[in-house]
């Protein structure tokens, strides 16, 4: 049956090359121009108050000091990163075990350093001579094989590689499980009857598959894990905030220093943010995993994921 | 034909909870042999062929793989459970095909067959490969070697599936509804791969609702309901001429 005038409701029927008028959108250009002014507001703030001291900012943005504590605070994120994450996948699999024994220690690990507040753990491990003067490896209640002079042991690079790695590796090891629980049955069944054994198609078949999972995470716990070295000053470790802190306790110029880190903090949250997308699209394009279930692309089985670290 | 059965099952009983899927299981499959297992939904198709392989646990009754018990051992007249890595190695001989393929997504066609070889049986790169596609070539996939599994048709990966269990070499090959989750115009292909294989020789054990490949490629079919095994012989008595109530009933439904 054609259209014509006569069986269109209206008697106007619409031509084959005739497009709707757009649809406009006044409230979006009325708040677009709130939102203008109050950027504008905000920019002339940055630039005309003089108490934000620009020229003494562009003059510490690049001392040697302060790149010397950004290289410090790269080194403690990437150290406290790694660390974290090697802990977390032994946690996460002996979560996951049937070991009772393991599942114990695991759940406890969790619950510990989830717990305990990173602050608190950075001043506990600087302090730890105070509770254990000397470290001694031997067997309990038996002979000791060494000892070691706690002063010598912890320093506060060590202090806050331990207070870092150790309060990742418990958020780790609960993204992991989750990547891993994620991983269909039916992958292990496959990779069992094939005659794998359970470190084999862990090792092979389901870590792989976890790890693509977890990537977005990481990725973001990575830039936290950026600004939580900023703690690391209460230890006296000269990382970028604490340059630029011992820098104004001489000088005064408080509020330009601290601007100095906030800078070098945004640009490398920046660099991490732009460099996690690019691996997010990357994995996207390339291949998608069977995640409990035929057909499930990875982008839905983090979303499972997400889910179920939300749920948490 | 060989003397002894390639694999016997004996009055094998399963339960999960208060409800007894399989019910004195006792079934015989020699080697060469087709057997195809047919029955209503729930009726402990898929329960008694992962029993075969261990994926499940009997909770009474054994099977015996060239005479050997299936994840048990004798030492000094007494019976042991067997060690994860000894149960591998009887596993290995057992091929299993799924009905959802379970292809490793993050692995190429070509990859996912030589993997179990790799590391099971440390082959090298080299052999596995030549092996590897020789089963391309012989479930008619050899163009698709490099292509990863979510790049295939349902069809397709079954086929890769096929040849993945074929590459550790089994000396039987058990198949859960190899078929059914795939779209009518793909099921052919598969079938077509796994009836070559039974011409080939291979000992298969077949669950499929497929009822003219178990008429055609079967010597011996299994009717299963409620955890029994109601009645069992020669396709052609089977199906063409059942003698129980049950299967009568069942085998007018799906026909
Ligand atoms: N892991 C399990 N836990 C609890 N119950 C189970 C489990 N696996 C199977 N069952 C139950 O056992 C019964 C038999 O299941 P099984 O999968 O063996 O049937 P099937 O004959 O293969 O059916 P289908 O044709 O639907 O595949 C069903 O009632 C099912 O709900
Ligand atoms: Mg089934």
């Amino acid at each position: 049956m054609t259209v014509d005038a006569r069986t269109v409701s209206t008697g106007l029927k619409v031509e084959v090359n005739q497009k709707p008028i757009k649809r406009r959108h006044p409230s979006w250009w009325l708040g677009g121009a709130a939102i203008a002014l109050l950027v504008l507001a905000f920019l002339q703030v940055l630039v005309t108050n003089a108490n934000l001291q620009w020229p003494v900012v562009a003059e510490y943005l690049f001392a040697p000091e302060i790149l010397a504590g950004l290289g410090r605070t790269m080194l403690l994120t990437l150290l406290a990163m790694i660390i974290g994450l090697a802990i977390g996948v032994i946690i996460a699999v002996m979560r996951l075990s049937q070991n009772p024994v393991f599942q114990w220690v695991s759940i406890s690990w969790i619950w510990f350093f989830r717990g305990v507040p990173p602050l608190v753990q950075l001043v506990l491990w600087y302090n730890l001579a105070l509770i254990f003067p000397e470290l001694t490896f031997g067997i309990p209640f038996g002979p000791s094989l060494m000892s070691l002079d706690t002063n010598a042991v912890i320093t506060p690079f060590s202090a806050a590689i331990l207070g870092l790695s150790l309060t990742e590796s418990a958020y780790a090891a609960e993204m992991i499980r989750a990547g891993i629980q994620a991983v269909s049955g039916g992958q292990t069944e496959a990779a069992a009857s094939l005659g794998m054994s359970r470190g084999q198609t862990l090792r092979k078949i389901v870590l792989p598959q976890a790890i693509r999972i977890v990537i977005p995470p990481i990725g973001n716990d990575t830039i936290s894990m950026l600004k939580f070295t900023s703690l690391v000053s209460v230890l006296a470790l000269p990382d970028l905030l604490y340059s630029a802190q011992m820098i104004y306790a001489r000088t005064y110029q408080t509020i330009p220093l601290l601007l100095v880190a906030t800078l070098w903090y945004l640009l490398l949250a920046t660099v991490l943010t732009f460099a996690l997308s690019r691996v997010e699209k990357r994995l996207a394009g390339k291949s998608t995993s069977v995640v409990n279930g035929a057909g499930r692309g990875w982008r839905d089985a983090f979303r499972i994921t997400a889910r179920k670290e939300a749920s948490l | 034909m060989q003397t002894q059965p390639l694999l016997i099952v004996d009055r094998l009983s399963k339960s999960f909870g208060s409800n007894q899927v399989l019910k004195d299981i006792s079934l015989t499959i020699a080697g060469g042999d087709v057997t195809c297992i047919i029955g209503a939904s729930g009726s402990g198709k898929s329960t008694l062929l992962r029993c075969l392989n261990r994926l499940e646990t009997p909770d009474a009754g054994t099977v015996y793989l060239e005479g050997a018990p299936v994840g048990m051992k004798w030492s000094k007249d007494r019976l042991y459970e067997m060690s994860p890595k000894e149960l591998a190695g009887q596993r290995r001989a057992m091929g299993m095909v799924f009905q959802g393929f379970h292809l490793f997504p993050h692995l190429t066609a070509l990859e996912n067959i030589m993997q179990a070889p790799r590391t099971v049986k440390k082959e090298k790169t080299e052999d596995a490969r030549g092996y590897a596609l020789e089963l391309l070539d012989r479930v008619g996939l050899v163009e698709k070697a490099q292509f990863y599994p979510h790049q295939l048709s349902g069809g397709q990966q079954q086929r890769i599936a096929i040849a993945r269990s074929l590459a550790m070499r089994p000396k039987v090959m058990l198949f859960d509804e190899p078929t059914s989750a795939l779209d009518p115009e793909l099921v052919g292909e598969v079938l077509w791969v796994m009836k070559s294989l039974a011409q080939d020789g291979m000992t298969m054990a077949v669950v499929t609702h497929e009822m003219d490949f178990a008429r055609e490629v079967a010597n011996h079919v299994v009717f299963m309901d409620a955890g029994y095994i109601v009645e069992e012989g020669a396709p052609a008595d089977v199906l063409g001429n059942p003698q129980h109530a049950r299967t009568k009933t069942f085998l007018s439904r799906v026909s």
